[in-house]
């Protein structure tokens, strides 16, 4: 197994913890580090299989994680403002049970 | 040709289109007191840009335009064709009725909030629908996604708020599937331009994992059924204006993507999944009508709706002829227009009497007769009675599953039909009932009936031009196959 699989492979398993992570937690601020871990996930896998290139690395490879790097963080400032909200205005951090369907 | 129209002709409308709105959402962001005249001015010039685009597109054919003059799999490039096109027309008349409503919609502080993330949103929709490789498509999905969580949350109030928190963790969750999928067909072919890889994509275990990914994700932001239940508490909770716009354009962006990958991309995935999304089409379809049905307030209602006319959408892709897939373009136009006049008249009576529920509407037409007009014409196309834009959508399903020898899904477009007819005969046979509670009665401005009505026109319209919107739908052949459609 090449370096590079080792890592994309963490990457998939970041994604997955996330994931789960997502679903079981109910306090908001664990969603959102879920979400960002997930996309650390994405992120490893996208510089990992960069390697595939004799050489030098990809570079467009790169420059996508930064573009989503921006973005996540972006992301995450607004969900953590929201959250601020959602608490002043019902008093806890978390999403309240769906209502049955 | 004249040199003026050679020269408009050169103007790379389709760049101005995204570059417009993005100056808008700006300088209206930093000139918040000037917020509603640079917005309106703004909308209107998109406007003339999506029109300048389609002339281009009717002499020339299909476009692309290498952004920076940096070709394919460096830079990033732009295409236009006619889905493209259509889409992009599509949000230029609900944008514009949009727009014009929310001038008398939104008080002076709302309005220095709503107009730059409108605009921002504007320029995402538009991007997206011109994007040419799928990184970029990413990004403007992502765009997308942040403002439309932060119109939600515009509305204030616990509902909106956790609408919008649920609707971003959704949104975000959509999104990394979706880049995830991305990574791995970087990975296999070496590029994310649609077009170089619908040339070099075959079938691979790999592929199969990232279309999994990416149709997963794709499927939660378009909330396809079962993954629907984050839309109507978003939905119903935003202001008026915003539920229009999400359910007009915004869950629609995310299905563009899915079709425009499974038929470039994924030409090789099978029947089986093809009948799967047909299959949940339906279930959302009959789902989604029921519970309308069952609910007591307006805007909950017609967002339940928006969650079974998705489910026609997917219908096509069972059919997989020429002619569905143009049937499913219709409900999406259609939709777009009527839903937009729907949450507009439900706007208006929420302005009016202070509150949406269904059973104290208390003769609501003898003081909005315009809105109710609306209402009625909007249900008329979501129904799918003739001779409006969701009778030929409906027709055009209907011939395509005759066609394909599959009639069964006949009896989910009747079936759908009829449980639409149900909801709109309950609403607007409240507004013609005296009921125990009294509205609070405040006026409601006339420009906010009128666009109603005027985008209820629209849906009802679609059904007069259909040869013409046929014509545009085939430039550059966004379906495969020759000729015409039918």
């Amino acid at each position: 197994m090449s370096p590079a699989l080792l890592y994309a492979l963490v990457g998939v398993g970041l994604f997955t913890l996330g994931l789960y992570a997502l679903i079981v937690h109910a306090h908001l601020l664990r969603k959102i580090l879920a979400i960002n871990v997930m996309a650390s996930g994405v992120f490893l896998v996208l510089v990992a299989l960069a390697a595939r290139t004799q050489g030098t690395p990809d570079p467009v490879a790169h420059a996508m994680v930064i573009t989503g790097i921006v973005v996540a963080v972006s992301a995450t400032a607004l969900a953590l403002a929201l959250m601020l909200r959602v608490r002043a205005a019902t008093g806890r951090a978390e999403l309240a049970e769906e209502p049955l369907e | 040709m004249p040199d003026v129209l050679l020269s408009i002709a050169d103007i790379p409308w389709g760049v101005m289109t995204i570059v417009l709105p993005l100056a808008g959402a700006m300088s209206s962001f930093l000139w918040p007191r000037r917020a509603l005249p640079l917005g309106l001015a703004t909308a209107l010039a998109i406007v003339i840009c999506v029109a300048g685009l389609g002339w281009q597109l009717v002499q020339q054919g299909a476009q692309r335009y290498a952004v920076g003059g940096w070709g394919a799999p460096l830079g990033i490039d732009l295409y236009a064709d006619g889905l493209s096109l259509l889409m992009l027309m599509m949000t230029a008349v609900v944008g514009l009725g949009i727009s014009i409503y929310s001038c008398g919609y939104f008080n002076l502080e709302r309005a220095r909030y709503f107009w730059p993330l409108w605009m921002f949103l504007w320029a995402a929709l538009n991007a997206l629908f011109l994007s040419a490789d799928i990184f970029n498509l990413y990004v403007t999905l992502e765009l997308l996604g942040l403002a439309a969580v932060a119109l939600v949350a515009l509305a204030g109030g616990a509902d909106a708020l956790t609408g919008a928190m649920r609707y971003l963790l959704v949104s975000l969750l959509g999104s990394l599937c979706y880049l995830l999928g991305v990574t791995l067909l970087y990975h296999s072919f070496g590029s994310v331009d649609i077009a170089i890889l619908a040339e070099r994509v075959e079938s691979s275990p790999t592929v199969w994992a990232a279309m999994g990914l990416m149709i997963t994700g794709l499927l939660l932001k378009t909330a396809l059924f079962p993954l629907h239940f984050w839309l109507p508490s978003a939905h119903a909770s935003a202001p008026a204006p915003v539920s229009a716009l999400l359910s007009a354009l915004v869950v629609k962006a995310s299905f563009y993507i899915l079709l425009r990958l499974w038929l470039e991309l994924f030409p090789f995935a099978s029947a089986a999944l093809a009948q799967l999304l047909g299959l949940l089409g339906a279930a959302a379809v009959l789902w989604g009508g029921l519970q309308a049905l069952r609910q007591t307030q307006l805007k909950m209602l017609i967002a339940y709706s928006t969650v079974a006319q998705l489910g026609y959408l997917f219908l096509a892709f069972p059919l997989a002829s020429i002619t569905g897939w143009t049937g499913a373009l219709y409900v999406l136009l259609s939709h777009a227009a009527a839903k937009t006049a729907m949450f507009m008249a439900a706007g208006n009576i929420l302005y009016f009497g202070g509150h949406d529920r269904i059973v104290d509407l208390d003769r609501v037409v003898q003081h909005l007769p315009l809105t109710i007009t609306a209402f009625a014409l909007a249900g008329i196309s979501i129904m799918g009675l003739p001779p409006s834009g969701g009778f030929i959508a409906k027709w055009l399903l209907l011939e395509a599953a005759i066609l394909s020898g599959q009639w069964w899904w006949g009896i989910v477009l009747i079936l759908g039909g009829l449980l639409s007819a149900a909801w709109v005969f309950k609403v607007v046979g409240y507004a013609f009932t005296r009921s125990e509670v009294p509205h609070e009665a405040r006026a409601v401005p006339a420009a906010m009936e009128w666009t109603a009505l005027l985008m209820a026109m629209v849906a009802i319209l679609l059904g007069l031009f259909v040869p013409w919107l046929l014509a545009l739908m085939e430039i550059g052949l966004p379906f495969g196959g020759v000729g015409s459609a039918g």
